[in-house]
């Protein structure tokens, strides 16, 4: 037995899945990563919260894909035996933590997104993603509800509040961009209504996310420069790091059932 | 230097619908918005809510223990509000 | 997750007071009525359940970090989302707990500034490493499984919102033991090198889960007080007792070897265990163990940390409130 990676046939459905996968699984990570260490108990609850919602996320999305691919792969497999440039997660979603507000900020601008993604593909002519979706809209709602509350009150705060918000912003937007991008492998899955086309969301997303900075006294960056590569497994140096992490027990001990 | 106080909020869950809220547990939030979304992610996460009230600990007048007497004594002996007062022979049935 | 090692009356302290209110108080408690927050009771019995909640609440707090430490290397998601959620429970208890030391009027600030100035204790168990993932395991099956033993009793303590807020975590806590079981039978019925890990997680936890209960009996400092307000209904020997013999059977069906060889069951079916190291478990509630200065640091990193969180949050509240004043006098 050894801890190689796996292989993985990434037909357009199985590496559609396993992108929404990792993006539920490394943001989970992320704000697991609080547990124990959150500003007050009260918002250590709320980050577990969202952090569960997502890992109940990837391990339904990560089933699926195994189903599709029908081959011996399976959730543990795939979050476990992939390397960096197998993932496939959105790069926003792997920055560090950083401070309260660059947490925040990073879960609003993925979760304003991911509302409306998710509500949009409850309407996917695949039924188990639409399944998926119903459930994981309304995960995000709450989600969206939540940030927007912290990022009003940290940028409408103090000074202090009010600078570290505005930095995470500036840091994080260059990220955004790729949550909207599309590949030739997705394009095929949009024209049988399998996908969305996620450009479409963009207006609302920004409406959102431009109601919510302006009632936090905040501004949106003028620098429109994206960031990509996630989704094609060119990722930024943090992720290595994170999955060095997660998957320590799974390469220590090839083979084994925990 | 001391931590500054977060304002304590009382939380009351109605578990199911027909159901009256019932006082649950607190918490501590600095606004209702925060203390309502707060009381979401702490007392349900069993699945134990439909609906959820917030209410400042502050807001909460009470009743002072030491005048219990005066306060609740005075009705255990009004007996003839509880219908076992009377007496209805049985062969009447159920009233 | 855990008070009873740090129970301590404070019978010396009473103040004079009135005879016959203190008389009437304990004929409540001998009637097994509850004692709620704005009810007269003694000053001892005030500061003894303060302290005791309180003490309660910074163990299940800093007992997030020990599991916490876990979360990002959980072995299979199905693990990690179990660890994520309990772990987050202890939080909400350590709330809870917060929540019903602050009905006899302390802040949960004030309680909070006094466990990071070191001043508060809590449960020595948690000053011990999680080296391995069989930790978590040996953890949820053995720290759980002595912290139920102490809390069940706790859900009819004389203190009304303390007894609550035992029943609720009680209730919430009943997945934790069997999540730990769990981890271990996996780990038994494994490979060699993983019931190695099972057995020396056994090894070197046993012994601390046992000083988990506190003191023996005969040196044990006048819990007798605490008995008789009925916030402690069973002597530290007794629930360690109970504990160890609900425990080896639980050993023998893992297959695992409890690391204590002179052992052995007498007539009345009790497994008499050896002598216990008091001297480590006074060094470690001196601050001594091995992670005590790690988890003060951790615990002070993130309230220092989350400072200027919280300032925001207060700050916006007032903003809030000014504007709408202003509204209003418009």
């Amino acid at each position: 037995m050894t801890a190689a990676n796996i292989q993985v046939s990434e037909t357009p459905l199985v590496l559609y899945t396993l992108r929404r996968a990792d993006d539920a699984l490394i943001l989970g990570h992320r704000l697991s990563e609080w547990c124990g260490h959150a500003p007050m108990l009260e918002e250590d609850m709320a980050l577990a919260n969202m952090g569960l919602d997502l890992l109940g996320q990837a391990r339904e999305l990560y089933s699926y894909a195994a189903k599709v691919e029908g081959k011996d792969n399976d959730e543990d497999k795939f979050a476990y035996l992939r390397d960096v440039r197998q993932y496939r997660n959105l790069l926003l979603l792997e920055q560090p933590n950083g401070d309260f507000a660059r947490t925040m900020v990073r879960q609003f601008f993925y979760a304003a997104f991911a509302d409306l993604y998710w509500r949009a593909m409850m309407r996917s002519t695949d039924a188990t993603l639409a399944a998926i979706a119903a459930k994981s809209e309304k995960e995000s709602a709450y989600h969206v509800r939540h940030c927007s509350e912290w990022i009003i009150r940290l940028g409408d705060g103090t000074e202090e509040s009010h600078r570290r918000t505005q930095a995470a912003i500036d840091e994080l937007w260059a990220f955004t961009g790729e949550m909207f991008s599309v590949d030739d492998s997705e394009r095929g899955l949009i024209d049988t209504g399998i996908a969305i086309d996620p450009a479409t969301l963009r207006p609302q997303w920004l409406k959102t996310v431009s109601g919510v900075v302006r009632e936090a006294t905040l501004v949106l960056p003028d620098n429109n420069w994206m960031q990509q590569g996630g989704r094609s497994g060119r990722h930024s140096e943090h992720l290595g790091h994170l999955l060095s992490e997660l998957q320590s027990m799974q390469r220590t001990f090839p083979g084994a059932t925990w | 230097m001391a931590t500054p106080n977060i304002p304590l909020w009382e939380v009351f869950i109605r578990s199911r619908n027909g159901l009256a809220h019932k006082h649950v547990g607190s918490l501590h939030a600095t606004d209702a918005t925060l203390a309502l979304q707060a009381a979401r992610d702490i007392y349900t996460r069993r699945g134990e809510g439909l609906s959820i009230w917030v209410v400042p600990s502050n807001a909460i007048t009470a009743s002072d223990p030491s005048e219990k007497g005066m306060m609740f004594e005075p009705a255990e002996s009004k007996i003839y509000r509880h219908p076992t007062f009377y007496d209805v022979p049985d062969e009447v049935g159920h009233m | 997750m855990y008070t009873q090692a740090l129970n301590t009356s404070d019978g010396d302290d009473r103040h004079i007071e009135d005879a016959a209110r203190a008389t009437q108080f304990q004929a409540r408690i001998d009637a097994d009525e509850r004692i709620e927050p704005n009810d007269w009771m003694p000053a001892a019995y005030r500061k003894t359940l303060t302290r005791q909640i309180s003490q309660h609440a910074h163990s299940e707090i800093v007992g997030m970090l020990p599991e916490g430490n876990w979360i990002t290397r959980a072995p299979s998601l199905r693990r990690k989302a179990a660890l994520l959620a309990k772990v987050q429970d202890e939080c909400g208890h350590g709330l809870y707990l917060y929540a019903a030391a602050e009905t006899l009027g302390s802040s949960r600030e004030e309680l909070v500034d006094a466990m990071l100035a070191g001043k508060a204790k809590y449960s020595s168990i948690f000053n011990y490493p999680t080296l391995t993932w069989a930790d978590i395991g040996t953890i949820g099956w053995l720290v759980d499984g002595a912290a139920i033993m102490n809390q069940i009793p706790l859900c009819r303590c004389s203190y009304g919102p303390y007894a609550r807020a035992m029943i609720r975590v009680c209730k919430e806590e009943s997945f934790h033991q069997r999540q730990g079981f769990e981890i271990m039978l996996t780990l038994c019925r494994g490979t060699d090198e993983q019931k190695a890990m099972a057995q020396d997680a056994l090894n070197r936890w046993w012994w601390p889960v046992l000083m988990m209960f506190g003191p023996p009996d005969q040196v044990s400092q006048h819990s007798d007080t605490s008995t008789k307000w009925k916030i402690k209904r069973f002597s530290n020997d007794e629930l360690r007792q109970k504990f160890v013999d609900a425990t080896v059977p639980q050993a023998q069906f893992l297959g695992l070897t409890i690391p204590d060889p002179d052992m052995k069951q007498n007539a009345n079916g009790n497994w008499e265990y050896s002598a216990i190291d008091w001297d480590e478990f006074k060094q470690v509630l001196a601050g001594n163990g091995p992670c005590n200065r790690d988890r003060l640091a951790a615990r002070r990193k993130a309230h220092e940390d989350g400072a200027w969180v919280r300032e925001a949050a207060m700050a916006y509240a007032e903003k809030r409130r000014q504007r709408s004043a202003l509204q209003a006098a418009e």
